[in-house]
Parts: C-alpha cells; structure tokens; sequence
C-alpha cells in the first residue's frame, strides 16, 4: 500500500515542480489556475522562448506576482494581459495580434492550404482536359486501327 | 497531339515563379543578415511603446546614505530646461560598469541624468557611486522592480531620453557605449537640446 502511495506521488511530481516557488501561488486554486493561464501567454522579456510561468528569470517572477496580484483582486483576464501589453507592447505577448505587421505570419497557412488546392485543381482540370480531347486526326487514326484489327 | 482542340498556353511562369520566389527570400534574408551586422535590426530587442509618449506615474524613495533628491514622475513633466535621460541600473549589474564613465561624461557636460536603482542593496548602490563616482542629479530607488515594469523595462541597464515637453524620445536597452553616445545619443541631444 504505502509503496503505491509513494509510486502516485512520483507520478504527480512534475506537476510540483512546474508550479514553482510555492510561496508564490494563490491559496484559491481557481485563481490561480486562472493566473497560470494568464501567465502562459506572457512571454518572459529575459529568455524570450519561455512564458512568464516557465521562466526562472527575476522579472518573469516579479510579472507572475503582478498577475496573482491582479487576478486576486477579481480582475478579468482580458484587463490582466492589457496592464502587461500596455507596457511591454506586443513583443510580451506569446501569441501575437493581428496587425499590418504580423498579417503574413498569420496567413502564412492560409496562403499554403489555399495555393495548396489550386496546384490540385490546375492539375486535375488539366488531366480531364487530356483525356477528353481526341483530334480529328486521332479519331481517324483509331478508326483506322480498328479496322486493321478487325 | 491535343494542340488543335487546347491550343498550349504558355505556362512558363509556373517555372519561373519558384525561382523568383526564392530570389526574393534571398532578398530578403540578406537585408536581415545587413540588419543584424549594423544593429537596425534586433529580433530579440523589445521596442518600447513609451517613445513619443510621456513618462508613467511613479513616486520613488531617495537612496539612504547617499546625498540626492528623489525621484518622482513630476521631475519629467515638461517644461524641463533640457533633454533628460532617465538610467536604470544596478549595482549588481555588469553592463552599468561599462557604461557608467560615459554616464559621468554626460554629467560634466551638464546633461541631466536622473537614475533608478533597480532591485539593489542600499549599502551595495551607495558604495557603486562612491567607487566609480555619482553622474546622477536624482536618484530614487526601485526595490520592488515595479516602477521598472511600468516604464517597460526588461533589462539594466536601460536609458531614457525625453524632451523638454518631457516626451520620451528615445530608449536604449543595454550599456550606453562610447560608441552608442557619439553614434546614437549625442546626435539627439544635440536635436532635442
């Protein structure tokens, strides 16, 4: 028994050591689960691949203190990343807005999906126009032919 | 064979158009590559939304031990008599031993420097300006790291510039080199004076 117990708490160790430093994390689990997702779709300033959750960098944990903070204090989401962005423009943010700047990244798979299907339809039409077409000179060729056969 | 019915159109452009396209990332590419060598193009570099706006909010102490006014958002509220630069540092912070003998530079010119001690020991900040000398006409101390998240800072040491109407004109995230003073910083003082 006690070894089934201890086998459970080695499965749930990663997710003790993703939280972080206990100290920070809200004692309502529903907030902070709501910061957490917060948190996730800041981007650290320091090690730029990372979300604010994930770095260890003393500023993703000075912004993760200010998103529990806020998020304690009832705020909504939305308003949360709007405090960050309205500092940190949109560079903080891990999934970036639709701008005149940013609109090639997000058609980017459009645009291939798109050109994607035209090359298939060019192809296609081109194949059926092939085989429908027979010549005046091929049909009397195939006449031909046939009658040789015959 | 099919020529008379579906007269062929030319399609070259379907064997040209891979080729253009990969001229042009090419193109492309290089202008990135130029961009990274002379420095006007850094993808890791977080651009500032203050420029053009003024400075947020703030009321920050003085530092203990060490004989200078505080600093507070009111300090930077236009009409100032000159451009002011705005310096984040810390003692613990390599990049601001390099850059600090063109911060004192500066200082003797007569430019305004006012500085933020970002997240430092006191005793550790005082002893900074005793050792390498004090280029700074106000100083007040961000321990909490919270006045820095306003401006937007995500680094020290980090530099300011604002205009006599007291709007931000220019940002720079990392050491003030000699090179950045004549080559960026000089040319806008010189503008803004």
């Amino acid at each position: 028994m006690t070894r089934w117990i201890f086998f459970c708490l080695l499965l749930a160790l990663p997710a003790w050591g993703a939280v972080g430093d206990p100290n920070e994390r809200l004692a309502d689990p529903a907030k902070e689960a709501l910061a957490r997702e917060i948190g996730r779709e800041l981007r650290c300033l320091v090690c730029q691949n990372q979300s604010i959750e994930d770095s260890d960098a003393p500023l993703a944990r000075d912004l993760r203190r200010l998103v529990r903070e806020r998020v304690a204090a009832g705020e909504e989401p939305s308003a949360v990343i709007r405090f960050v962005h309205q500092r940190y423009g949109d560079f903080v943010l891990l999934r970036p807005p639709v701008t005149a700047a940013t609109i090639l990244l997000w058609a980017t798979p459009f645009l291939a999906l798109g050109g994607g299907i035209a090359v298939i339809l060019l192809r296609r039409r081109r194949a059926m126009a092939e085989a429908a077409a027979l010549s005046p000179e091929e049909v009397r060729r195939l006449a031909e032919l046939d009658r040789g056969a015959a | 064979m099919s020529d008379a019915a579906f007269p062929k159109r030319p399609r070259r452009w379907m064997l040209y158009a891979p080729v253009g396209l990969a001229a042009a990332a090419g193109v492309g590419f290089y202008a990135m590559l130029q961009g990274l060598r002379d420095g006007s193009y850094n993808p890791r570099g977080v651009p500032s939304v203050l420029l053009g706006r003024p400075a947020p909010d703030f009321t920050l102490p003085a530092l203990e031990g060490v004989d200078l006014p505080a600093l507070t958002a009111e300090d930077l509220r236009g009409p100032l008599p000159g451009p002011v630069l705005v310096n984040f540092w810390a003692s613990w912070c390599a990049p601001c031993i390099i850059e600090h003998p063109q911060l004192m530079r500066l200082s003797r010119e007569g430019v305004a420097v006012y500085g933020v001690n970002y997240k430092d020991r006191m005793a550790e900040a005082g002893a900074f300006l005793k050792r390498h000398g004090n280029p700074y006409r106000r100083l007040g101390r961000d321990e909490p790291g919270r006045t820095a998240i306003d401006w937007g800072v995500y680094g020290v040491p980090e530099t300011y510039l604002l205009d006599r109407q007291g709007m931000i004109r220019w940002r720079w995230a990392g050491p003030i080199t000699t090179d950045t003073l004549e080559s960026e910083l000089r040319p806008l003082l010189r503008r803004f004076a």
